[in-house]
């Protein structure tokens, strides 16, 4: 009697807990820089929107991925919100794991997107993720050392250019480098290069029947011209510098040339981080034989798991942190040049950006003009201009990535390096079912 | 017979010189807290201006008290459960073997060799369905079996060390086993327990890939908020040793007090 009395008082007072409290949505994410922004500004959400709380895990880059696959895959549902790149999207929408984003409310204004970076994060003309931020690849230079040698930089600089222009500027005795580039293996960090430099070289890494092409000549021609390039004009231990080894040595004036991530201008901008915010010049990214695919497209966006249980209310969070009044909202309080780049033609229409990045019209020209659906210079079956939008990749790209810093650090010919990538390449395939 | 005192002076200085090699990446990585970001990339030197503004940007970003409570209670909280089931079957294997005791141990040893993803997605799967994911409770069910193999054998060393003839005499004198373990054994190879228990704590304390793979906000340890400093786009050295500092500094002090039982336990039996 008395306990039946005391259930509908305690199932009431459960209800009304949960009606005070808020509905807490926890998002999975990297420490970018642009996502500590996001994160600080967790109070200006949390003050428009009583009803969600955020919980941010953050994560380095390959656990997160790895963790949010393991959930993911067995629909464990401890995530409402991940950020994922240009990669996954269309292999996880595929699979029916990410939430789709049809019906996004007027005022999200969804054409303001670039149109690029939409595609790419689309799978049969739906959304399942929105950018948050966006990147393509470009050159960095010493506009001083340049103006000291007397090199003027062409509208579009071929990378036998690039070569030239490293041996004048290549001063080892003041430990000044012709040149910086990814030499850390990984099918993000090496490979990314690596692949627009092998696309510009006209080579590609699958033919329309998914045979591998790592035998054929313009991988040869690319990969030894990327070891000679870097081995005889680089700094010492190329082959452990990422995107962050080379943004410091390039931060401290260390590199003449470097030809990385369009992301990396706000930082080189940057006059606490960098010391040659005020030398610097930037052009596109060098071409050899053909400009397709020469410089990459990616995109860090915030998706939905099909496994969550808060939706709505992740939907609310992501659609507020890509809108143009998030946007607006880093530029007010945090700097323009600090604003997410490379997902809304608005925000390189506003001229407060325009004013703090003078990068930035460089920036939406190579968004705008990398297209992952015809990156390489024969016909190819993949989508993606550095990376093969299959799921197989990430194993293929990191073992070629390998072979390549091998090649690099002079453990193995190229010839060499690239016969061992094209066998393990190929046995992948055929495991995978591509191949007989 | 005494050692000469050039000799006692050359052990002390290549003591002390062994010491600084093991401890110089701790000290480096404390120092390293204290530098800015640019600083801390720039050409290795012990000569910098110090400042707090990674200790105050880690400190912005995550609450670390909730990761170090995480941290203690998962760490102690399953080395006691280690020690609870390790004690009785470590008496077993020690004072009354059967002909499979010693296969019996080294099997039990054998799944510390097992690369831990191996089995990350029934666990993942058990946990899920038991409601354990991103739960203390589940961590400590983890971390207690994770060690349980070392715990049984430390423990049993130990045990084995005694003479039987101690806890003879006590069942002479009409002990029961519960007694003959609780006033016998207990105080007896203390020293080792402890020892035990604090090698235990340390490796929980330390576990990185359970802890990532199985929590996300409410149950992640310190080595949780250790990994989300680090970064791929953007220089996080000062901050990244920042947070590691801070992470290891309360197992540091804790190995700081207890070193004389640590000590005393892993040469305990050492000398008959």
């Amino acid at each position: 009697m008395k306990l039946s009395r005391t259930l509908p008082v305690a199932g009431i007072a459960a209800l009304g807990a949960g009606a005070a409290n808020a509905e807490t949505i926890t998002v999975a994410t990297v420490n970018n820089n642009d996502m500590v922004i996001m994160q600080s500004l967790t109070d200006a959400f949390e003050k428009a929107h009583p009803d969600i709380t955020l919980d941010w895990v953050v994560l380095e880059e390959n656990v997160l991925r790895q963790r949010m696959t393991t959930d993911i895959a067995t629909k464990g549902g401890q995530f409402d919100v991940m950020t994922i790149g240009t990669y996954e999207v269309p292999i996880w929408a595929e699979r029916d794991w990410l939430a789709p984003l049809n019906d996004l409310p007027e005022e999200y204004q969804v054409d303001d997107l670039l149109t690029s970076v939409r595609d790419g994060l689309s799978q049969d003309g739906t959304l399942h993720a929105l950018p948050f931020y966006g990147e393509s690849s470009m050159m960095y230079y010493r506009q001083d050392m340049f103006d000291q040698a007397g090199i003027e930089v062409p509208e579009q600089p071929t990378w036998e250019e690039v070569r030239d222009w490293a041996s004048q500027l290549h001063n080892p005795g003041e430990e000044t480098y012709g040149i910086c580039l990814r030499g850390k293996p990984g099918w993000g960090e090496n490979m990314a290069l690596v692949s627009t430099m092998v696309n510009t070289f006209g080579g590609r890494w699958f033919d329309m029947q998914w045979n591998p092409q790592l035998d054929a000549a313009a991988w040869q021609e690319a990969v030894s011209f990327y070891v000679d390039l870097l081995n005889e004009y680089g700094p010492p231990g190329a082959s452990s510098n990422g995107f962050n080894e080379n943004l410091a040595l390039f931060s401290r004036g260390n590199c003449a040339m470097w030809v990385d991530a369009t992301s990396a201008a706000g930082k080189l901008y940057d006059t606490g981080e960098s010391q040659v915010a005020d030398k610097l010049g930037f052009a596109p990214a060098p071409i050899a034989e053909t400009p397709k695919g020469s410089h990459w497209l990616w995109s860090w966006a915030l998706a939905i798991p099909a496994s969550s249980d808060s939706k709505a209310a992740a939907k609310e969070f992501i659609t507020w942190a890509t809108s143009q009044e998030y946007i607006e909202l880093v530029g007010e309080q945090k700097g323009w040049t600090s604003v997410p780049p490379g997902t809304r033609e608005s925000t390189y229409a506003n001229e407060n950006y325009q004013q703090a990045a003078p990068f930035a019209g460089f920036v939406l020209e190579a968004m705008q003009s990398a297209d992952p659906t015809d990156s390489t210079l024969e016909p190819s079956p993949y989508v993606g201009v550095q990376f093969v939008g299959i799921p197989e990749f990430q194993s293929i790209g990191t073992q070629v990535g390998q072979m390549i810093a091998a090649a690099l650090t002079g453990e193995r010919t190229v010839e060499q390096a690239l016969q061992a990538a094209q066998r393990s390449t190929k046995r992948t395939m055929q495991r995978a079912g591509y191949l007989d | 017979m005494t050692t000469p005192r050039y000799k006692r002076f050359l052990l002390a200085v290549l003591a002390w010189s062994i010491a600084f090699v093991i401890f110089f990446p701790i000290l480096w990585m404390a120092l390293t807290g204290f530098k800015t970001e640019a600083a801390a990339i720039a050409d290795p030197s012990l000569f910098f201006s110090p400042t707090f503004e990674s200790y105050v940007a880690v400190h912005a970003r995550a609450d670390y008290l909730k990761f170090a409570l995480n941290s203690v209670v998962v760490a102690f909280g399953s080395t006691l459960f280690a020690l609870l089931i390790a004690i009785p079957s470590a008496y077993s294997m020690a004072f009354l073997p059967t002909p499979r005791t010693k296969g019996t141990l080294l099997w039990m040893l054998s799944t510390k060799m097992l690369p831990p993803v191996g089995v990350l997605m029934p666990i993942y799967l058990l946990f899920r369905d038991a409601g354990l994911l991103d739960t203390r409770t589940g961590l400590v069910i983890v971390y207690t079996l994770m060690n349980l193999p070392i715990v049984v054998w430390m423990l049993y060393t130990f045990f084995k060390d005694l003479p039987r003839d101690i806890l003879e005499a006590g069942r002479m004198d009409g002990a029961s086993t519960f007694q003959e373990v609780r006033h016998l054994l207990l105080p007896l190879t203390l020293p080792g327990i402890a020892s035990t228990g604090l090698l235990a704590v340390i490796l929980s304390w330390n576990e990185a890939f359970w802890s990532l793979n199985l929590t996300s906000s409410d149950a992640a340890p310190l080595t949780a908020y250790i990994a989300s400093f680090s970064s791929p786009e953007g220089l996080f050295w000062a901050k990244l040793s920042a947070a590691s500092t801070m992470a290891i500094a309360p197992i540091l002090v804790f190995g700081w007090l207890t070193q004389k039982q640590m000590v005393r336990g892993l040469t305990f039996g050492a000398v008959k």
